[in-house]
């Protein structure tokens, strides 16, 4: 158990970095999804083909392809993903500036593969808005996009938190494969690392990473259920 | 969804016509701009569309095409066997932690006040331990990535002294350790949704605790939860293609040797040919899951109201303009 009191600093390190990794994402997914819903629901129909296109390809594709497409696309597309080096953003997230593109392509494959979950989580909460809602402002005169942001939006959130909730869950799980397609430093790289090239025993080490996954995991789980009880009250 | 859709703004009248009409368009320039200058152009540039690199996958008189299908045939077979033995003992041992955990609960409740009083207590504190461990044995496999309990099981399984021979076994125990809570999980949430009346008739007829559970409680909660467990087929599917990093070789791990194989190097064509029939055949089970999921809304539906329901060619049609 020494190797976790030893390699505090490796454990605390990744945790961060891929605390980082799961907060960029996370906005980059919400932004995307929440784009992508309003589109599979606008009376537009190209609108409508492109989110459901999104959405199919992305829930039905392993997040391993989607990574190798980031990872080998990307470049082959003659880009770095420079477009997420944000001025105000580097600053404080240093790993997004670096020449090392991984901790960005980690964002992109992250957030592209998790918005399209997230497109279904907010489309499910809009389900739940019973439909005189969305009659009845209709019948006040509202247009489509008044509708949605003063009647419709505001109440599908409420449902749509819970699932919301557990799609960022599993994107916080998914970010362990980042280690696996470059990213260094981060946590289950760092796991991985102590123990092929440091050879450190595997079961302390393994305890260690999944502490630190649990960490972010377990509270925000434990959160949703309550949430969720509390909903179920409430109906 | 439909429904939802249609009450969100009005029949569109000659006005809103032309405004969709001319926003469709744009917006059909604007996609087919975007692909072609920012995905076309710059792939074509560094010529990753011509017949070399995608002869091997598509055209059949290549001489290595028929050599790269094989091995992208052994490939996903591999995935499909790893998938079919990680959803089937899911399947058992998440049956099995649903069970396990409902007769905890139901115990938990008992003050075996028969017994002895060391012994009651004795059995109090052992099934209360038990519901705990448990507990922490879900919330544990729940919150962590499959990922690295797959790599964790690959490489700490030998170092314990336990050696499976084939790293397909490997791969399955990790699939199985999250997807068996996770069914477990939704299995439970099934029967503990069922109606109180389901369990307090059963019994009343004198069924014991487990009886109730296995012959009452758990069919009807694998029939609710039906379309769940086959979206979750998908999710093993999907996590199959995990097994790449502990060298399992199924079909990504494949394509790799392939496009190392392969005179010149095609990672995007290979992948992109992977991921189609991924995404196929995902597809076609989340649309059978939306499948069952409407039978098993129908069947509910008959259920309660026999006489009225019209014939189904009837149903179907009279069914969307009831909604609106």
């Amino acid at each position: 158990m020494s190797v976790l009191v030893d390699h505090f600093d490796v454990f605390a390190s990744g945790l961060w970095l891929t605390f980082q990794l799961c907060l960029l994402s996370a906005i980059g997914a919400l932004i995307l999804g929440t784009v992508a819903a309003v589109m599979r629901i606008s009376p537009i129909p190209p609108l409508r083909w492109v989110g459901t296109a999104y959405v199919t390809v992305f829930r039905n594709c392993p997040l391993t392809i989607v990574w190798f497409f980031a990872a080998f696309g990307l470049p082959a597309l003659g880009s770095n993903a420079d477009f997420l080096r944000i001025p105000g953003l580097t600053s404080v997230f240093s790993r997004l500036g670096v020449d090392i593109p991984y901790f960005r392509f980690a964002i992109v494959a992250l957030s592209v593969y998790t918005g399209a979950f997230v497109c279904e989580a907010i489309r499910s909460g809009i389900n739940a808005v019973p439909t005189g809602q969305a009659e009845a402002a209709r019948a006040i005169g509202l247009t489509f996009t008044q509708n949605l942001r003063h009647v419709v939006l505001p109440q599908a959130w409420k449902a749509a938190i819970v699932p919301l909730g557990s799609v960022i869950i599993a994107m916080i799980k998914n970010s362990a494969l980042a280690g696996f397609f470059g990213l260094v430093g981060e946590l289950s790289n760092s796991g991985v690392n102590l123990t092929s090239a440091l050879g450190e025993p595997i079961i302390p080490v393994f305890i260690g990473v999944s502490i630190g996954f649990l960490i972010m995991t377990v509270p925000l789980g434990l959160l949703l259920d309550h949430l969720e009880r509390r909903r179920a009250v409430a109906r | 969804m439909k429904d939802q859709q249609t009450v969100l703004y009005d029949a569109p009248g000659p006005r809103a016509r032309r405004v969709t009409l001319i926003v469709s368009v744009i917006v059909v320039l604007a996609v087919v701009a975007g692909a072609y200058f920012l995905v076309y152009r710059p792939l074509d540039e560094q010529g990753q569309f011509s017949m070399d690199l995608w002869g091997p996958l598509i055209d059949p008189d290549n001489e290595v095409f028929s050599q790269v299908w094989a091995r992208l045939r052994d490939g996903f077979v591999a995935t499909l066997t790893a998938a079919a033995l990680a959803i089937v003992s899911s399947l058992i041992f998440g049956t099995a932690l649903a069970v396990l955990r409902i007769q905890l609960k139901a115990l938990n409740k008992r003050k075996f006040s028969g017994l002895a009083a060391p012994a009651a207590i004795a059995l109090r504190t052992l099934s209360w331990f038990l519901s705990i461990v448990s507990r922490f044995f879900v919330e544990i496999f729940r919150g962590l990535p499959v990922v690295i309990t797959i790599f964790f099981v690959a490489s700490a399984l030998p170092e314990l002294g336990v050696d499976l021979g084939d790293i397909l076994w490997y791969l399955v125990i990790g699939l199985t350790l999250y997807n068996m809570v996770v069914i477990g999980e939704i299995l439970r949430s099934g029967m503990e949704g069922l109606p109180g009346g389901q369990r307090e008739a059963a019994e009343a007829m004198g069924l014991s605790s487990f009886q109730t559970t296995r012959m009452i409680l758990l069919p009807q909660a694998f029939r609710i939860m039906l379309p769940a467990l086959i979206s979750q087929l998908v999710v093993v599917l999907k996590d199959t293609s995990l097994g790449f990093i502990i060298s399992y070789e199924e079909v990504l791990r494949v394509s790799g040797q392939i496009i190392q194989a392969l005179p010149e190097p095609n990672p995007i064509q290979v992948y992109a040919v992977v991921g189609a029939i991924y995404i196929l055949v995902n597809y076609a089970l989340s649309k059978l899951a939306e499948y069952v999921q409407r039978r098993l809304a129908r069947g509910r539906k008959t259920a309660a109201l026999p006489a009225e329901q019209p014939p189904a060619a009837l149903a179907a049609e009279i069914e969307p303009a009831a909604k609106v």
